[in-house]
């Protein structure tokens, strides 16, 4: 399995080979489309990310001292960035996520890219992964 | 006459480009664009006669007062009221609700009292009162919209109790975008004794509007949806309500005289209008309204808003995919503005995209969320026409709509 960093790489060069903000938007939503079913039980209010525009929920669990996540939402360009996100962090320790910048997020526009109103949401996501981590220190 | 290129030319943001693409603005209902008229009048305010109102005696003071006392006089025409003493200035149509709410209330609500508000209303005339009711344990009953969105005197005469010191409707819905029969709303209020407070805040965008035709008893509008300066509204409230109406905030030049012992307030409207008022944006609704007329006396635009209204309900209707709210199937109750669903495509994505295509459009709840859980859904994508709009940005926003569900489902 990949390391954090090689996974974070990864998708840094997978964004690069997109100039037009569509095609990464279509990137996104293919993700968002491909990712693993969300349990509907799950789908709790403590699991609701507040913040975001749209409803996004995020679970964890704990395997061999490692942190995996499964999220859903119902607007499916939000679900490929949380989709991202997910992927690129689940399968690091808790230690490895808090000591993170995150800074790969700006590397790969999509801040700048995502309305202050949705960049927020983008912000609720990143700081309740890196809660989710602090828990489990 | 002029053309719409004529128009446009008026308004410089329209000319920009929003990521490489040209900026196609339909979001009008939530902010309109301000013509050079407007921020031409701003600019030479704060150049050339910038100075507080109603206090200095030399001449930029009486030039910055009588700029604001005419806009004041020129409002009252505009919604023929009858005396400028019953036009306040305030920061926006939200403002003007809330001086209602809270002043009306103190004087005229008690406990066990009842206030009516619409189940289309906007959130800025929902809290407010409901605020006022927790102040005065009144309660707040809510009149239901009819199966196509519209308000029916009938359904409000049942409401009105006894008890109802107040009703609080929109005019036109930002959700909804039909028009409310407010003149016969207000009969059937006003039969029963009950005053009436009308959002005008969309109304008065798409309509003349004459208040004492309506013969409401407060009208309610913002300055920014109308073209004028962002931080400028209007509060119309006929003259026996307002002077019997206790200030909402005190102040400087809201008083006749105040010693520790007792401060005697003035009369409206300096009663309502304590502090340094807006005096530099005050008077661009002037021009704004001078816009507002022309472009309502102009059998060009007329013609144009036409053929996208046609086009726009010939087009969401025919798209199975899409569900329009909002449609009594009359064209005479809608005002161009169109709130639509997408099966299977969320409005986020939808705006998110269409963001990209270079056209600006609303997404959400809209500051109604009563009403979103009324129509049983999350939100909705907004679509919202100025003079300014073409039939050709109509199009364009139906083709890249299409290409933005095609890249969702």
């Amino acid at each position: 399995m990949m390391s954090l960093e090689e996974r974070k790489a990864a998708v840094v060069e997978e964004f690069s080979m997109y100039d037009e903000w569509l095609d990464k938007y279509e990137y996104l939503i293919e993700l968002g489309k491909s990712l693993e079913e969300f349990p509907e039980s799950e789908k709790t209010e403590d699991n609701l990310i507040k913040g975001c525009q749209s409803r996004v929920w995020l679970s964890s669990t704990v395997e061999d001292g490692k942190l995996f996540f499964r999220a859903d939402s119902d607007a499916i360009i939000t679900k490929g960035i949380i989709s991202l996100l997910t992927g690129v962090y689940s399968g690091a320790t808790p230690a490895e996520i808090s000591a993170d910048d995150f800074g790969f997020v700006e590397e790969i526009g999509l801040k700048e890219n995502l309305s202050p109103t949705r960049a927020g949401g983008l912000a609720a996501m990143i700081e309740t992964i890196k809660k989710t981590a602090r828990e489990n220190l | 006459m002029q053309s719409i290129k004529e128009i446009r030319e008026q308004f410089p943001i329209l000319g920009t480009s929003v990521n490489g693409k040209p900026l196609v603005y339909l979001d009008n209902a939530a902010s309109a664009q301000r013509p050079q008229s407007v921020t031409g009048k701003w600019l030479s305010l704060v150049e050339e006669a910038n100075a507080n109102i109603h206090r200095g005696l030399h001449r930029l003071s009486n030039e910055a007062t009588r700029e604001y006392e005419d806009t004041r006089e020129a409002v009252r025409a505009f919604i023929n009221a009858e005396s400028a003493r019953e036009i306040i200035f305030t920061s926006g149509a939200t403002a003007s609700v809330n001086l209602v709410a809270f002043s009306f209330g103190e004087a005229f609500v008690r406990e066990g009292d009842e206030v009516i508000v619409s189940a289309s209303e906007h959130h800025s005339n929902i809290v407010p009162w409901q605020m006022m009711c927790l102040r005065r344990r009144a309660s707040l009953k809510v009149l239901d919209i009819d199966k196509n969105g519209l308000l029916q005197p009938e359904a409000l005469g049942k409401l009105i109790s006894q008890k109802t010191k107040i009703i609080a409707i929109s005019q036109c819905s930002n959700v909804l975008g039909l028009k409310n029969d407010i003149k016969s709303l207000v009969q059937t209020a006003h039969k029963k004794g009950v005053p009436v407070l009308v959002d005008g805040a969309q109304g008065i965008v798409h309509s003349a509007v004459d208040v004492r035709d309506l013969d409401c008893d407060f009208y309610v509008f913002s300055g920014h949806k109308m073209y004028a300066a962002t931080g400028t509204g209007v509060l119309y409230g006929k003259l026996k309500w307002l002077q019997e109406m206790p200030p909402y905030m005190g102040g400087g030049e809201m008083i006749q005289s105040v010693s520790f012992e007792n401060t005697v307030y003035a009369q409206s409207p300096a009663k309502f209008e304590a502090g340094t008022q807006n005096f530099n944006s005050v008077p661009t609704l002037v021009p704004a309204m001078e816009f507002l007329r022309s472009a309502r006396e102009s059998a060009l635009v007329e013609r144009e808003q036409e053929s996208i209204v046609e086009f726009m309900l010939e087009q969401l209707r025919a798209d199975c995919r899409i569900r329009l709210y909002g449609d009594t199937g009359r064209r005479e109750d809608k005002i161009p503005l169109f709130s639509i669903a997408v099966d299977g495509a969320h409005h986020e994505d939808l705006a998110l995209i269409l963001d990209k295509m270079g056209i600006a459009t609303r997404s959400g709840q809209m500051c109604a969320e009563p009403l979103m859980d009324r129509l049983g859904v999350t939100g909705l994508l907004r679509i919202s026409f100025a003079p300014y709009n073409t039939l050709e940005e109509a199009e364009y926003f139906i083709k890249s709509l299409r290409r933005a569900i095609e890249m969702l489902i």
